[in-house]
């Protein structure tokens, strides 16, 4: 095989989540493992949220990215043995988050109450006057915060553990 | 392990989440304010996620596709519990029976993620983590329109009292509660709705609603069994109607 495993995630790092195009789907976390056997590739993947639609266009965008980089067959498996958590987001795809506009998630270690999310920092000033609108927001991983002081609402990357 | 226990345990959570979760969808479009009709909305995704996740595991276990169980049973071959296809009816009691659903969802999820049964421990340990906005959600909204006005209050005490027969009826019994729990699949029902009365206690403790003396309630059972209200055929008529048009056709 001319890739390494390193070769492959690199790659990969084109294929971004078709909800944030800003992040890919290697800072996302959702790529929890790469196998090269002989000629072949295999993915291990996993989703932010069971329920992501997203889900199925990722897993086929994975494959499309690595045929199109005269890899013959590679498959991709969908599991739970490492289940995603939201601090499986890279330092690296928390600053696309934040210069995107969205709220990064707080360390699950630190998201023990729900309080936390009452006063996330905005993304644009910083500033902690701002108040959780709804834990739901336009997609599941996402919740609607409002700033006081920018006046203007935000959303943030759900603390998921 | 005992592959008939773990079907019906896992038949009747992903039945649960799933018609819960088509319930929760109907309030898209009409929920009382935006925010709502987006968090209703929200949790169905979720649910209806949680039981394709699960049907998924079934199908690996010699069931049908997921998409034919969801969609071409018929209400007696559904095992959700009778709760969860009750019609929304008005905004107060969606809300209620949300709370008491997925207080008893989340800890099952909890102790289903010690499970002996690896694939459902995996999931599980992902589901809760979900679930905790779920939960989050209902109790906000509990505590808040439990301490609100006399009509709020006395809607969802009203409420309250309609659902809970058939919240206890989430704990019929299966009749393999013994070799779930002895092959640690399942700590099993009982367990379950101990904990779960606590938390309700808990919760509605810091409201002005009176919870019954447990006593006097009884469980509306038959669910697990295929027995169900008349409001589930219509809709699982409505959920499969384009599905059963062309059950081939690929999406």
């Amino acid at each position: 095989m001319r890739f390494s495993k390193t070769d492959i995630l690199t790659l990969l790092e084109d294929v971004k989540d078709p909800e944030i195009p800003v992040l890919s789907l290697v800072d996302l976390g959702v790529i929890t493992d790469v196998v090269i056997a002989g000629e072949t590739v295999h993915v291990e993947m996993t989703p932010t949220f069971v329920g992501c639609p997203a889900l199925d266009y990722m897993k086929q965008e994975v494959i499309e990215k690595l045929q199109s980089s005269g890899i013959v067959n590679p498959t991709v498996n969908i599991s739970f043995k490492e289940p995603w958590n939201s601090d499986k987001i890279s330092e690296k795809g928390k600053a696309a988050l934040k210069q995107f506009g969205l709220a990064p998630p707080p360390s699950t270690h630190l998201f023990t109450d729900i309080e936390v999310l009452e006063h996330v920092p905005c993304p644009r000033c910083e500033g902690v006057n701002t108040e959780l609108k709804n834990p739901f927001g336009p997609t599941l991983c996402r919740s609607i915060h409002y700033c006081n002081d920018c006046r203007e609402a935000f959303e943030q990357f759900k603390p998921v553990s | 392990m005992n592959q008939l226990a773990i079907k019906e345990l896992l038949y009747k959570i992903a039945d649960d989440q799933l018609i819960l979760g088509h319930r929760n969808s109907e309030w898209t479009g009409f929920g009382p304010m935006l925010e709502e009709d987006i968090a209703f909305s929200s949790m169905a995704q979720d649910k209806v996620g949680h039981s394709y996740a699960i049907y998924q595991i079934l199908n690996k276990l010699g069931e049908q596709e997921p998409d034919t169980v969801a969609f071409m049973r018929n209400a007696n071959q559904f095992h959700n519990s009778q709760l969860v296809e009750l019609p929304n009816c008005e905004y107060d009691f969606s809300l209620i029976r949300h709370f008491l659903y997925d207080t008893a969802e989340i800890i099952r999820f909890e102790m289903l993620s010690q499970s002996t049964y690896e694939p459902i421990a995996e999931l599980s340990r992902k589901i809760k983590g979900e679930l905790k906005y779920h939960t989050l959600h209902a109790n906000t909204w509990i505590k808040k329109l439990g301490n609100a006005t006399e009509e709020s209050i006395s809607r969802l005490q009203n409420s309250l009292e309609k659902a809970l027969p058939y919240a206890l009826g989430l704990f019929e019994e299966s009749p393999y509660e013994k070799e779930l729990t002895a092959e640690g699949i399942f700590e099993g029902e009982a367990s379950l709705e101990k904990r779960w009365r606590q938390k309700v206690e808990e919760l509605l403790n810091q409201t002005q609603l009176q919870l019954p003396d447990w006593n006097s309630v009884s469980p509306v059972i038959g669910g697990r069994l295929g027995k169900h209200t008349e409001h589930l055929q219509p809709l699982l008529d409505e959920m499969s109607e384009v599905f059963r048009i062309d059950p081939g056709a690929e999406w």
